[in-house]
């Protein structure tokens, strides 16, 4: 019994992606019973362009939980990046390209030392990430004496806000979504990679791995900077969509977490998939922009996000007992 | 089997004092150079009152830790539980106990919830405790924009001002808290179960231990000693802070001082007193920054960059330890 090709994305980790799809599939119904319009092609374009940093931060988290760490620092990253970007751009549109650059840079660094901290000072990442997210955030504040300096310029922004207009069917295709398929699309060859299943081997068993010739250190280090990377573009996207501010990265660290794992990524490391991941964030995204069209407070949002999570997770983890 | 406890029992290192002494030390001959006093009788109140606040909470963390668990609920409930402590006593002496008496039973309630969730529904405790998390904060943001409630002045009196020469009564309370706990874990089934859970689960079921009841036992003494602390902290206040436990980043800094204190994240080893340690560390490099005037953003980096240093030479001696 040979199983065609395309069954092979929901073969690669048997059943976990059938949860999320599932809670995926209920929540879209429910939208479009109330919205009946949602799922027309202007609405569901700007939908995607909007969910594209929390699902890149997703998929950035899915390396790091993978290979059996934690990534708590990626939310203080983007807002850092956003501060940042905004002070060196300080409304100047020429300054785009090279402060973008610059922010990579800074990302890849960040995800660099999260990555040598945790591998070769043997510091829990747990522990590590934390730190790092009480220095970024005490850094951005003490470099811009606690208010955001500076303004993004029109140029940068556009990657956040605009898109190609008057495609045909679709209409406008934002340019987050462009550069959110491209990441998924270099996600999944890196998942496909050599280094992809290194990451799952390391996360499901270090000692073995280790034994088997790998370099853990360089795998997970590889890992974090990928997370570092997600987390400027990210950063890069909402800081177009949303502008400057202190708030812009609070708590995304907790929501890629919740994400990942929502998509069937185990917490531990060694099982999951970064599509699952990503499906997760989706799910999230799908899920508040319901709460919206029901008209709940704002301020009950955590409460059913919580309770959500609660319970898609106590469902998948019944059907799929732990390791 | 008893030396092997007792063995873990004592393994807390003695590091963190080291540590503690050093920093005292250091920054007493700082703070003196630069024309202060470290060790005036103001100073030293306020850091033994901020050291109550996060003991109370760190010490219960500690239990979760020791199991194999986490609890990143704590800042919510310590929230929570002030507004019920101040909101029940509504500025009466008489409702004094049914105060505190009702916090305690809110929050051990919560501890019980993250318990079975962690347990019987199975859910990594991260992820079950910040669903946990999400859920009081929804309420707390929907309910309250501000202070509400009125703690009876005989607390605030107490517990929130009242001291023996230098040592404020909160301080002692965390004392005999801590000692109780110590005790618990030292001297007691419950807590030989707990570390045996924590060190290797499948072990302590087979050699009879009901893990479960074990760990949700755990979690309510941790939600219990949170709830404890949002009691101490609306005596401090006069009032329920809806906002007080997340700003004071009491899960996280809960957690550092446990690990500071040389308990392992992963569980099945550690103890209370090198916890207490943790938190006098953490409180008197607040204290030591306070008095230097530094600013409170350069304060938060050189926090994270002291955690993170700290657990990295924890983890160096536990190898050269281990080779």
């Amino acid at each position: 019994m040979r199983i065609a090709r395309p069954l092979r994305l929901l073969e690669f980790r048997p059943g976990s992606l059938a949860p999320i799809i599932a809670i995926l599939a209920v929540l879209l119904v429910l939208l479009t019973a109330r919205q009946p319009d949602f799922l027309s092609p202007p609405s569901l374009m700007s939908f995607l362009g909007r969910s594209a940093p929390i699902i890149l931060l997703a998929a950035g988290q899915y390396f790091v939980i993978v290979s059996g760490e934690l990534d708590l620092s990626v939310g203080s990253l983007v807002t850092a990046q956003v501060v940042i970007a905004a002070r060196l751009i300080d409304g100047d549109p020429s300054a785009g390209w090279p402060v973008v650059v610059l922010l990579l840079a800074f990302g890849i660094a960040v995800g660099l030392v999260n990555g040598l901290v945790t591998t070769r000072l043997r510091v829990p990442s747990f522990i590590t990430t934390l730190g790092m997210f009480l220095i970024l955030v005490g850094a951005v504040y003490l470099w811009s004496n606690g208010a955001p300096k500076g303004s993004l310029s029109e140029e940068f922004r556009r990657l956040g806000r605009s898109g190609f207009e008057d495609v045909p069917a679709l209409g406008r295709i934002p340019y987050a979504l462009v550069i959110l398929l491209a990441a998924a699309v270099l996600a999944l060859v890196l998942t496909r990679s050599d280094f992809g299943r290194t990451l799952v081997a390391v996360g499901g068993n270090p000692r073995t791995a280790e034994l088997s010739g790998v370099r853990v250190w360089r795998a997970k280090t590889m890992a974090f900077v990928l997370s570092g990377v997600a987390a400027t573009l990210a950063a890069i996207l909402i800081g177009g969509y949303s502008g400057v501010s202190f708030q812009a990265g609070a708590g995304l660290e907790f929501g890629a977490i919740t994400a990942a794992v929502l998509g069937g990524v185990a917490l531990g490391g060694g099982r999951g998939s970064v599509v699952g991941a990503m499906l997760g964030a989706l799910t999230l995204e799908t899920l508040f922009t319901l709460m919206n069209f029901y008209g709940l407070s704002g301020a009950l949002k955590p409460t059913v996000q919580g309770a959500i999570i609660l319970f898609a997770v106590a469902a998948a983890s019944f059907r799929f007992p732990s390791r | 089997m008893s030396g092997a406890l007792s063995l873990s029992a004592r393994r807390t290192p003695p590091g963190v004092f080291v540590a503690l002494v050093l920093t005292l030390a250091i920054g007493w001959l700082i703070v003196t150079v630069d024309g202060g006093r470290l060790f005036s009788l103001q100073t030293t109140v306020s850091l033994l009152h901020v050291a109550a606040g996060l003991g109370l909470v760190a010490v219960g963390q500690t239990l979760v830790i020791v199991g194999g668990s986490l609890d990143l609920s704590v800042a919510y409930v310590v929230s929570l539980s002030t507004l019920v402590a101040a909101e029940t006593m509504a500025g009466d002496d008489g409702a004094l106990l049914p105060g505190i008496g009702l916090t305690l039973a809110v929050s051990s309630a919560i501890g019980l919830v993250n318990g079975l969730l962690v347990t019987t529904a199975r859910i990594n405790p991260f992820i079950a405790t910040v669903g946990v998390g999400l859920l009081l904060k929804g309420y707390l943001d929907n309910g309250y924009d501000g202070p509400a409630g009125k703690a009876a002045p005989a607390l605030v009196q107490g517990l929130g001002y009242q001291r023996i020469g230098p040592v404020p009564l909160s301080f002692l309370l965390l004392l005999a808290v801590a000692a109780a706990a110590w005790l618990v874990l030292a001297r007691t089934r419950f807590g030989h179960h707990l570390i045996a859970v924590g060190g290797d689960p499948e072990v302590a079921r087979l050699s009879g231990v009901r893990n479960n009841r074990v760990l949700v036992t755990a979690h309510v003494l941790c939600a219990l000693c949170a709830g404890l602390a949002g009691v101490y902290l609306a005596s401090r206040l006069g009032a329920g802070a809806p906002r007080v436990g997340t700003e004071g980043l009491y899960d996280l800094e809960s957690i550092a001082a446990v690990v500071l204190g040389g308990t392992a994240l992963a569980g099945g080893r550690g103890g209370v007193v090198g916890t207490v340690g943790g938190v006098l560390l953490l409180a008197s490099i607040d204290a030591i920054f306070n008095q230097l005037e530094v600013d409170v953003f350069f304060k938060q980096v050189i926090r994270g960059v002291i955690i993170i240093a700290a657990v990295a030479v924890y983890a160096r001696r536990a190898m050269r330890k281990a080779s």
